[in-house]
């Protein structure tokens, strides 16, 4: 068959040997990226540079070291803006990560909006940090908490979510792409629905969309837009959230401390402008550096190169899962409505029996409810096995994936 | 990176024959207590019934959701300490956890365990210890309060 000849030469889009654990382990076949990425050497180059160079407290110092750190903290910013279409740098403010990113959104900018009588409206298909913060906010202000269900091809039921939409809908809150099951939403129209109904802040969970599609947020046109860094092979503890400056500026601080104060008087103190005002301490430039130097690698690459990889690797992981007896691929038939993510079942093994049987077979997958419970109740299943790619894959990974497979289902005679 | 040869000291014969066909596997109406546990690391959860005659276990079962390791453990759990005094029971879970934990080298006292040696192989896979554990923990929950008849929650 050619279809299938010419796949099973898809080759990696990035060399392993530019991912230093990649290139020190060959046999290893690492299809968790969605958990976190391995890291280019760029990346670590750039972090090694920044403290062998530039190090200083950046915004402090009055001497020209610090100010090369304040300013390796402002380029950092500007590029990592530029990469997802954000027009306005300084609208997007550091966090840790997506989760941070959601607690900010939910503390500063929740507990001054929403109140009792209002309703947050979340989806079936949304990662713990964009479902608990929610959740909590809801509980703790009296607001009702509305979660959209599915649809049966693991998506959004649009219907639904135009019913659940109303005057009093304070939040409207939902993945980009889905990390159990890697589908992508349809971000506009989702938008469009929650527009309709008036006064709702959309905001969208980016963590799995930014390191496989080409994502501009400006064009989005939701409210506050969280990404994980680690997960487009910056650093750990790196990310952030782009909000719209008009409730950036009316939104209360976050976190109070240094950095993010104008005045502080005995009695009251007032707050320095977007972004410091959300960042309060000492940055965290390394992160910052780090999650410039990995955009610098994705955009070398070309996110519709990277999408256009994934897309077929996907595909191929469905064939070549599909076909084994007893396995269940959860999720929607098309591989290109998903980013490099497929999550199966297989029939009688547990899947961290299955995980550990791959491990013994060199493949790195993650079993469990992938920070998704709500999700894993309404498929049905406790835990799934997830494997994710990214632009260090290839078909020959895969191969070994449905190999370690078939490997543990022989090992546990489901056949 | 697990190896083959830990593989198979984990998914030994018996465990797979305990996951398979899990003994006492139902629920216990007139039990004494019971308790629940949960392994949030990957939504595993089950729950332990006891049903004491003074101060032994008369019967005890345990239902629920889980992967070879916890089922097989749980299910080699009711076998091991039915029979057994309050104070037995204690010295078994003891035993067990040193066991899995892999800090139990002594060849005399894991001879004891019986068939429950066979989860000494969870010892070599890190990652796994939790799963032999939860049905232990729940039981362990389910002892300390049954004085009390309450119903507690382990999480592992």
């Amino acid at each position: 068959m050619s279809v299938k000849s010419t796949l099973h030469t898809l080759g990696a889009l990035a060399p392993k040997s530019d991912f230093p654990l990649l290139a020190a382990s060959p046999e290893l076949v690492y299809l968790d990226s969605a958990a976190t990425a391995q890291k280019p050497q760029s990346v670590l180059d750039a972090i090694a540079h920044y403290y062998r160079t530039t190090n200083a407290n950046p915004h402090r110092g009055a001497y020209a070291l610090s100010a090369a750190a304040t300013q390796a903290y402002h380029d950092a910013r500007v590029r990592v803006a530029r990469f997802l279409g954000v027009a306005d740098a300084d609208t997007l403010i550091f966090t840790r990560g997506t989760t941070e990113a959601m607690n900010l959104v939910t503390t500063a900018w929740g507990r001054a909006n929403v109140a009792r009588g209002d309703n947050i409206v979340v989806t079936r298909l949304e990662h713990h940090a964009n479902f608990v913060p929610w959740q909590q906010l809801a509980l703790a202000v009296g607001a009702e908490f509305r979660i959209c269900e599915r649809d049966t091809s693991g998506g959004v039921d649009l219907e639904q979510l135009a019913r659940l939409v109303d005057a009093r809908t304070k939040v409207v809150a939902f993945g980009h792409v889905s990390n159990a099951l890697g589908t992508i939403n349809p971000v506009a129209e989702m938008v469009a629905i929650a527009r309709r109904a008036g006064r709702a802040l959309v905001v969208c969970d980016g963590a799995q969309a930014v390191p496989h599609l080409r994502v501009n947020v400006d064009a989005l046109g939701v409210d506050a837009y969280a990404f994980s860094g680690h997960k487009i092979g910056g650093p750990m503890g790196s990310g952030g959230v782009v909000v719209r400056r008009a409730v950036l500026e009316a939104m209360p601080p976050y976190h109070f401390g240094g950095d993010m104060i104008e005045w502080v008087h005995d009695d009251h103190t007032t707050w320095n402008v977007v972004p410091h005002k959300f960042e309060a301490g000492t940055p965290n430039v390394e992160a910052a550096v780090g999650l410039a130097a990995a955009c610098d690698y994705m955009d070398a690459l070309g996110m519709e190169a990277v999408r256009a990889h994934e897309i077929a690797l996907t595909a191929e992981a469905m064939r070549a899962l599909g076909e084994i007896p007893g396995v269940m691929l959860h999720g929607t038939p098309k591989a290109d409505g998903r980013s490099g993510v497929v999550s199966f079942s297989v029939n009688d093994v547990h899947p961290h029996d299955v995980a550990t049987t791959l491990d013994v077979e060199g493949v790195c997958v993650r079993a469990g409810h992938h920070c998704a419970q709500p999700l894993m109740r309404s498929l049905g299943v406790h835990s799934t096995v997830r494997a994710s790619f990214w632009v260090y894959n290839s078909a020959a990974d895969i191969a070994r994936l449905a190999a370690a497979v078939r490997a543990a289902q022989e090992r546990f005679a489901v056949l | 990176m697990a190896d083959d040869a830990a593989l198979d000291a984990l998914y030994q014969e018996i465990i797979l024959d305990h996951y398979r066909r899990p003994r006492n596997f139902r629920t216990l109406p007139e039990a004494t207590c019971s308790a629940d546990g949960k392994n949030p690391n990957c939504g595993d959860a089950l729950t332990v019934w006891l049903k004491f005659d003074g101060d032994v276990v008369s019967d005890v079962s345990f239902q629920g959701v889980g992967c070879a390791i916890s089922k097989a453990s749980a299910s080699l759990m009711t076998q091991a300490v039915k029979g057994k005094s309050r104070e037995e029971a204690a010295v078994i879970f003891e035993k067990v956890h040193r066991l899995v934990t892999g800090t139990e080298a002594d060849a005399v006292v894991t001879k004891e365990l019986g068939q429950l040696r066979a989860l000494a192989g969870v010892s070599k896979v890190p990652m796994r210890v939790k799963c032999a554990s939860l049905a232990w923990h729940a039981l362990k929950s389910a002892m300390d309060g049954a004085e009390h008849a309450v119903q507690g929650t382990a999480t592992t």
